[in-house]
Formats: C-alpha cells, sequence, structure tokens
C-alpha cells in the first residue's frame, strides 16, 4: 500500500444525512445565464425528494453548463468532454442504490457525445440526464452547436448555418428512451417537476431544456422562447401515446411544446443484468475464493 | 532441446483451430509443457490459417522453429509449411482431396495419405468430421494415446448430442489405426510426464487475473486480439459476478469503466493500438481524478488498422505518450499465461495503491496463443475488502489530500459526508476548480504545481513497486538479451538452444517497462559484455526508453515488425554474428 496514514479508518459521523444543496462554490455562469434555473430546479428537485447528497452523483462532461456538479452538495464526476452518459451508466452499475443525474449542454451531448446518448437510451439505463440547451457553444465563444437554427450567424459560421439541427426529444423518442421531456429555464416550477418526475422515473429520463446563453445567442433568447412555449400538460396531450409524442416532437415555430412528451414502462438495463440482481456491485463479494473449479475447464 | 511440433493448416473455417485445440490439449494432459501458435488472418472463411503445438518435457516458450507432423487440409498448406519440416516429418493428407508426391517434400519427410472423407462417410454426411479421421492419425504418429485423445474430443462435444461424440471417438480410432498400420511414430515422441497441465490462452490467464484480483467490471469494444478477453469473462460473468458490458466504442468502454471505479468497483478495459488510441483522453481523465483503472493494450501490426491478426510491440510510445499534459502510470509487460495472470492481478494492486491508471502491455503473440502452466502458478491472492470499508480521515475531509507519496484518501460515492467532486479540470485539494476563474491568480498559479507535484510523485513511488528487471541466466555471459513483453520467450528459447551449443548467454527483462527504477537497472547493465536488445517493432522504443532514462546505448539491436513472433534461430543467429556497430 502507497501510504497507509491517509487511509486510517477513521469513523464518519452519519448522524445527519442532509439532502442536496448548494456546495460552497458560487456559480461562475455570465449573470442571466439559463443555467441558473436549472441548478436550482435539480436542487429543488431532489430536496422534494428528500434524497439524501451522499447518496446522489451528478456527472458532467465540457462546457458552462457543465460546471454544474461543482455547485451542489452531492458527489460529482466532472469528466472530459461529451462522456457523460457512458461515466453515468458506469457510476450507475457499479452502484444502482446511486441516484445518478447526467448533466450538460448541447454541444456535449448532442455533437461530440451524440453516440453515447442514442446508445443510453437504447439500454435504459436508470438514471436521469439533464441538458442545458442553448444551441450554441459558449464556453469556446460562440460557435454553431447541432441544435443552432438553419441559417444561425455564428463565429464558426458567418454567413449562417447550413446544417439541419438535431431534435434532441426526436432523438430521444426514436431511440428508445423512457421518459422524454423538455423545460425552460425560464419556467423553474415546471422545470423541477419535469425533474423530479424524471429521477422518480425507473429508466432513463431524458429532460432537455432551453437554457438560453445571454451573452452568445442573441436569437433564442428568454423572450423568444417566453413567446413560443406552451405546456403539453395544458394542451391535453396523452404522455403515453408515442405517435400523439412524435407529433409534438415535430412542432416548431411560433408555438413550441414543453413538459412530459411520453412515458413508458420497460425493463432497465440494471434490472435485466442478471448479475446485478445480487445487489449492487460495489457490495458484492470479488476475487476468487476457490479458482480450482474454474481452473479444471484448462485441463 | 527434446520437442515434438505438430501443425496443422487449411483455410478458415476448415477447423484448424479446433484440430489444433485438441492436439495441443492432448500434449497438456500428458503432463507435458505446450506452446501453441494460432496463426489466422482476417478474413472468416478461405485464406490460410495454420496452428502449431510445440510439446516439450520441459516449459517452452515460443513456437520454435520447425514441425514434425503436419496435417494438411489443403495443398497450399504443404506448399507453405514444407520447408520447416524436420527429417523425420510425415504430411498427413487425404488423397482424395489431393495428392502428396515424396518428391514434393524436402528430404526425409514422407507423406501419409489418410482416407478421411472416407472414415467420415461411415458415421455421417457431413463432411466436417473428416478432421476427427486426420486428428486420430495425427496422434498416432505424435506419440499421443488414443485414450488421451479421445476424452479431449469427448469433452469439447460433450455439450452437442450423443451421436457427435460418438462419430469424433469412432473416425479418431479409424484414423490412429490407418496410421498405426501405415506409418511409425516419429522418433521424437514424448512420454508421460505427470499430472494434466492447464492450457490457456494469454488473455484467459488476463480474465482470470482480473476476475482473482477483484475486477467486478469489465467494458470493452471488439478489437482484435483484445477481444477473447472479454469473451471468456463474458462466458464466466454470472458465475464471477462480473458486469461485462460491449460498449458502443472504445470511448464508451473507457469512460463506462472509470465511472465504475469511482463508484467503488474495480474495473478494467481492453483494446488494440486502434481502440488505445480513442481511449487516451480518457486515460488522462483518470490521472487527473485520480481513478483507479486497468487497461489492456494488446498490440497487433500497426500502423492504423495494420495487419489485425498479426503481432507487433510498436504501441510502447503510444503507451508512454497517452494523453496530453502529464500524469502518472505504469505499463507492465507480461511475457508468457502464467506471467499475464500475475501481472494482471499485479495491475489491480499498483491502480488501487496509486490510484492512477496502470496499463498491461499484450500483444497478439501473448493474447492469442497457448501455453500450458501449472496449478500452482494460479494462486489466487485473498480476495480484496470492499472499498466502503476503507473511510477516509473524517472531518476536514480533502480528496485530493497533499500527501508525502501523492496517494489521497479516497471516498467512494454513498459514503456520508465526504462529497466531493472528481474533476478533470485542475482543482485543489478539495477537488474544487482553479482552472476558471482562479486561473493565473498568484496563489493558484502555486497550488496548480503543487497538484501537479503531487500526482507526478506517485511516479517515484511506483518505479519502486512495480515488479523490478530481472536478469537469468549466468550473470557474466559474454552475451547479454535486452527484451520486454511476449519476445522474452523466444529469446529464452534461444538462450537455451545457445547453451546446448556451450554459448552461454543471459537475459534482461523488464516485467514492467515504465518506470523504471534507474538505480535498479543501472547495476544490471554495467556487467553487461555485448547487449543485443530484442523487440518487434521498427525503431527499437524500448531501447530508446532504456537509453533516456538509464543513458545506456544498447550495443546491438535486432528488430523484427514483419507481423511474424521472432523465432529461437533468428535470435540464436544473430548471438552467433559479429557485433555490429552499435547505432542506435
Amino acid at each position: 500500500m502507497a501510504d497507509s496514514s491517509v487511509r486510517s479508518p477513521v469513523a464518519v459521523p452519519a448522524a445527519t444525512l442532509p439532502v442536496v444543496g448548494k456546495s460552497e462554490t458560487k456559480p461562475t455562469w455570465c449573470p442571466g445565464c439559463g443555467d441558473f434555473g436549472v441548478v436550482a430546479a435539480i436542487e429543488m428537485a431532489l430536496k422534494r425528494l428528500a434524497i439524501p447528497s451522499h447518496e446522489v452523483v451528478l456527472v458532467s462532461g465540457i462546457g458552462c453548463s457543465s460546471n454544474l456538479p461543482h455547485f451542489l452538495s452531492s458527489y460529482g464526476f466532472h469528466g472530459v468532454h461529451g462522456r457523460v452518459l457512458p461515466v453515468a451508466e458506469g457510476i450507475r452499475w457499479a452502484n444502482h442504490g446511486l441516484t445518478v443525474i447526467g448533466t450538460g449542454g448541447d454541444g456535449d451531448g448532442f455533437g461530440i457525445g451524440v453516440g453515447h446518448f442514442v446508445h443510453t437510451m437504447r439500454r435504459n439505463v436508470d438514471l436521469t440526464y439533464v441538458t442545458m440547451d442553448n444551441q450554441i457553444y459558449g464556453l469556446t465563444t460562440g460557435q454553431a452547436s447541432p441544435t443552432s437554427s438553419l441559417g444561425h450567424t455564428t463565429k464558426s459560421t458567418p454567413t449562417g448555418v447550413i446544417e439541419n439541427p438535431i431534435d434532441p426529444v426526436a432523438l430521444a423518442l426514436a431511440s428508445g428512451a423512457t421518459y422524454v421531456a423538455r423545460g425552460f429555464s425560464g419556467d423553474v416550477k415546471h422545470l423541477v417537476d419535469l425533474i423530479a418526475n424524471g429521477i422518480r422515473h425507473k429508466g432513463f429520463a431524458f429532460v432537455d431544456v432551453f437554457s438560453p446563453c445571454v451573452t452568445y445567442n442573441k436569437i433564442n433568447t428568454f423572450d423568444f422562447f417566453r413567446q413560443r412555449v406552451y405546456k403539453l400538460e395544458s394542451a391535453g396531450h396523452d404522455p403515453s401515446n408515442l405517435v400523439r409524442a412524435w407529433e409534438r416532437a415535430l412542432e416548431w415555430g411560433d408555438k413550441i411544446p414543453i413538459g412530459l412528451f411520453y412515458r413508458t414502462e420497460r425493463p432497465t438495463y440494471e434490472e435485466l443484468e442478471e448479475v446485478l440482481h445480487a445487489g449492487p456491485l460495489a457490495r458484492q463479494p470479488a476475487g476468487l475464493v476457490d479458482p480450482g473449479p474454474i481452473l479444471d475447464e484448462f485441463v | 532441446m527434446q520437442e515434438l511440433s505438430v501443425r496443422v493448416g487449411g483455410q478458415a473455417g476448415d477447423g484448424i483451430a479446433s484440430v489444433g485445440e485438441a492436439i495441443a490439449r492432448s500434449f497438456s494432459r500428458m503432463g507435458l509443457h505446450v506452446f501453441a501458435l494460432n496463426a489466422y488472418q482476417s478474413v472468416i472463411r478461405g485464406g490460410h490459417v495454420w496452428f502449431q503445438a510445440r510439446a516439450s518435457p520441459r516449459r517452452s516458450y515460443s513456437q520454435g522453429d520447425a514441425a514434425d507432423v503436419l496435417y494438411a487440409l489443403d495443398k497450399a498448406t504443404v506448399e507453405i509449411h514444407a520447408a520447416q519440416l524436420r527429417p523425420g516429418a510425415v504430411v498427413v493428407h487425404d488423397p482424395e482431396k489431393f495428392a502428396v508426391a515424396p518428391s514434393e517434400l524436402p528430404a526425409g519427410v514422407t507423406p501419409l495419405a489418410v482416407p478421411t472423407l472416407e472414415i467420415a462417410r461411415k458415421y455421417t454426411s457431413q463432411s466436417i468430421l473428416q478432421n476427427a479421421g486426420g486428428v486420430g492419425a495425427v496422434a498416432f504418429l505424435a506419440g499421443i494415446p488414443l485414450d488421451v485423445l479421445h476424452q479431449v474430443l469427448v469433452d469439447s462435444f460433450g455439450k452437442k448430442k450423443g451421436e457427435v461424440v460418438d462419430w469424433n471417438v469412432g473416425a479418431s480410432t479409424d484414423g490412429y489405426k490407418f496410421a498405426e498400420g501405415h506409418a511409425s511414430p516419429n522418433a521424437r515422441v514424448l512420454t508421460r510426464q505427470g499430472p494434466a497441465k492447464l492450457l490457456l490462452t494469454g488473455n484467459q490467464a488476463i480474465a482470470l487475473g482480473a476476475a482473482a484480483a477483484g475486477c467486478k467490471f469489465l467494458a470493452q469494444y471488439p478489437m482484435t486480439p483484445a477481444s477473447t478477453i472479454m469473451h471468456w469473462m463474458a462466458a464466466h460473468a454470472r458465475t464471477l459476478g462480473v458486469v461485462v458490458k460491449q460498449a458502443e466504442d472504445e470511448l464508451a468502454a473507457i469512460h463506462m469503466a472509470i465511472g465504475a471505479s469511482f463508484a467503488g468497483v474495480r474495473s478494467m478495459t481492453a483494446t488494440s493500438g486502434g481502440g488505445f488510441s480513442l481511449m487516451v483522453e480518457a486515460l488522462g481523465m483518470a490521472g487527473m481524478t485520480e481513478t483507479p483503472l486497468v487497461v489492456v493494450e494488446s498490440q497487433r501490426s500497426g500502423p492504423s488498422t495494420g495487419l489485425p491478426t498479426k503481432t507487433e510491440q510498436g504501441d510502447l510510445n503510444l503507451m508512454l505518450g497517452a494523453g496530453q499534459g502529464e500524469f502518472p502510470r505504469a505499463i507492465l509487460a507480461p511475457s508468457h499465461p502464467a506471467d499475464a495472470y500475475a501481472a494482471t492481478i499485479d495491475a489491480f494492486r499498483l491502480a488501487e495503491d496509486w490510484q492512477t491508471p496502470i496499463l498491461l502491455a499484450s500483444d497478439f503473440h501473448l493474447s492469442e496463443n497457448f501455453a500450458t502452466v501449472d496449478r500452482e502458478e494460479l494462486q489466487a491472492p485473498p480476495p480484496p475488502t470492499s472499498l466502503f470499508t476503507v473511510a477516509p480521515n473524517g472531518g476536514d475531509y480533502r480528496r485530493y489530500q497533499n500527501t508525502p507519496s501523492g496517494v489521497s484518501p479516497r471516498a467512494i460515492p454513498g459514503q456520508a459526508g465526504l462529497q466531493f467532486i472528481a474533476g478533470s479540470d485542475e482543482h485543489d485539494e478539495r477537488g474544487h476548480l482553479i482552472s476558471d476563474v482562479k486561473a493565473g491568480i498568484p496563489l493558484w498559479i502555486s497550488e496548480r504545481q503543487r497538484m501537479m507535484d503531487k500526482r507526478m510523485r506517485k511516479l517515484e513511488g511506483l518505479a519502486g513497486a512495480v515488479p523490478a528487471p530481472v536478469l537469468e541466466g549466468p550473470p557474466d555471459a559474454p552475451v547479454t538479451f535486452v527484451t520486454w513483453g511476449s519476445t522474452i520467450g523466444a529469446v529464452r528459447d534461444a538462450i537455451a538452444e545457445l547453451a546446448e551449443q556451450g554459448r552461454p548467454a543471459n537475459l534482461l527483462r523488464f516485467p514492467a517497462v515504465y518506470p523504471l527504477d534507474v538505480a535498479r537497472v543501472r547495476p544490471l547493465l554495467a556487467g553487461a559484455r555485448r547487449t543485443i536488445l530484442v523487440e518487434a517493432n521498427y525503431s527499437g522504443q524500448f531501447g530508446r526508453l532504456l537509453r533516456a532514462e538509464t543513458g545506456f546505448a544498447i550495443g546491438d539491436r535486432l528488430l523484427k515488425y514483419d507481423g511474424e513472433p521472432f523465432s529461437p534461430h533468428e535470435i540464436v543467429a544473430r548471438a552467433l554474428e559479429a557485433p555490429s556497430d552499435g547505432r542506435q
């Protein structure tokens, strides 16, 4: 062992099990950033569900929004760009007693990390993925993102975006996500419901959040969304109907739906992985007590 | 050296590996040592594949240089392999498929026409059964008792319908009897040597070693020659309680393994050079977040997709330099399945003790080929304890506490009161970022330096913790071979041959190629009279590393990068040549 002094077992007082709150680190986002609403909504959702902070892991990638785990009092893994979901999956499979929430931006999730997005949904891993979708690259000072609108002029597209944007909600429906929602950081109360229900949902819960960048996106602003969003819950949408969910997902223009598009029940990856039936992997015995029977196959 | 080798060749899809494995396993059950080479191509049907089982009473470490029995399932096999047959060798073939004239074979080598298809038709219309007749004939020539062969066939076909087992036993008996009536056993045949030995590939040894070390999570994306690690572990996943995940790509595989390790599970990923190239960024993240991780890099001939089914040791520079910036790592390089088992256990121990990625360098030659191991060589360490039982210091908990060793107390998510953020960005002892609003501020400039020093200090400890270099053989020998990884096998066999010729040589091998403890390495090199670097790559990558670390320039180099493993005779020949001018 490298240095036994730092590993001496000292009992950790677990008398109080505080729920997730703010950490000692203050957010570093631009004043007015949409992400303030999202971190507030995640904190409130976790408080509502009364999950102790040591049983929550926030996982993020790289980008302005990916700093989010630092601002709350749970465990966190702030990794490299685009790999939020595989890290989150590894954590879930290692300990499915934990509440795992992936957080990140549209570039992180739908650009560099889009392959993982699709695969995590088809697996129905029981975690919640909240994307702060501002349709721009902010931390790299304003390039086009996979969700930037056609024609959007940015530093990397001075004559306008000529690629069709990804529709994260439609992609989630196509990929087999079992909880697909869209929120708006200008409506935190509504967003808390979507995130709390997503965490409570058994299976992969996806919450795409319009989270405007006040510095680099002058098109998709708070006002842009305030004028356009309407709530599916108020429009009589039936979230159990996949065909209706598709129709709503394709709506974009003067009216843009937010709320729960679709929810269904399907066994989770963790339920289908037999090895996990014996309990969280991190708590299971490890190693070989008697290698004999296994060695017999090599005779 | 007392030995006998059987070679089997044909097209992909002919069942060459099954035939070869039956022969190899018959030898190992006779208590003989075996080294078996499985040479295949990146095709599923057609082409040319071959398998060689080399048996000997004492351990042989390589495939050797020649064969005594050749079972040819097609004519191309005869053409390709005839030149490597020793006098007294016999070529088994079926005359219904093709003829072999004695004039096509080297002096002292004879054909044996065995009616394998005719034998097969006695039992079934499935022509694959011809191999059973062929195996029977080979067994007779190679001195394998029929009862040993039968049991191997019963064990390998046991899960199929009873009649399949009966056909194989019957046809192999017919082939054996036919050979008995038309030929004599090879003069080199070996007798039983005691209890059966275990026969396994390097990859099976790695997977087994991982399980013994307490690995509970393996994520991998298929890539030759690493895939069979996943295959073995997946087949035993439920028995061993290991979650095996075939990921969507290598990026996902390594990130899943890092996530699982962060959450308290000993984790591994395995790949070849191409996949490892994709994992490079994550490797640095494991170093930066101080997350234990074992990565198997089973090399194949590069660059790019190179030769997928051929061997090379060309990724050492990649493994040394993988990742932007600097972080501590170690690279272990086992040479043989017994060694691969132990090295994998070491890798897990080192990863956990030093909280940093540990690379296990294998290659096609080690990963895919079989060798015998004694049961005693595969001792399991005591099962590791749950990581939750070692609670870090409470109170003022600092996940990245600056310690003399560089290793900090590790909390696992789920432990109350110890929450921290594992950050890929530079961070302070508590895990708080110093990459944004603190970057460039004098207090935090020095903190950055302290954190770098803390992490990099682990390298000093690692250099003493990894297995030390070993000088094998007479210390005052006039020739010292310097090598690492699977190439050690052929060098050992070459040294044995040289010793038989009265030409002593020794071997300086490096079970860990990085980090090197210079104080331990220098004295070993200082006494060497003539050094020869033996490596399967173009530029002598390890030789360069050794010179960079120790200042010692190796005099002579034997480098090979044609995709084939070293043969002992090439190494013997170099030792017998006059020394070169030592250019490096």
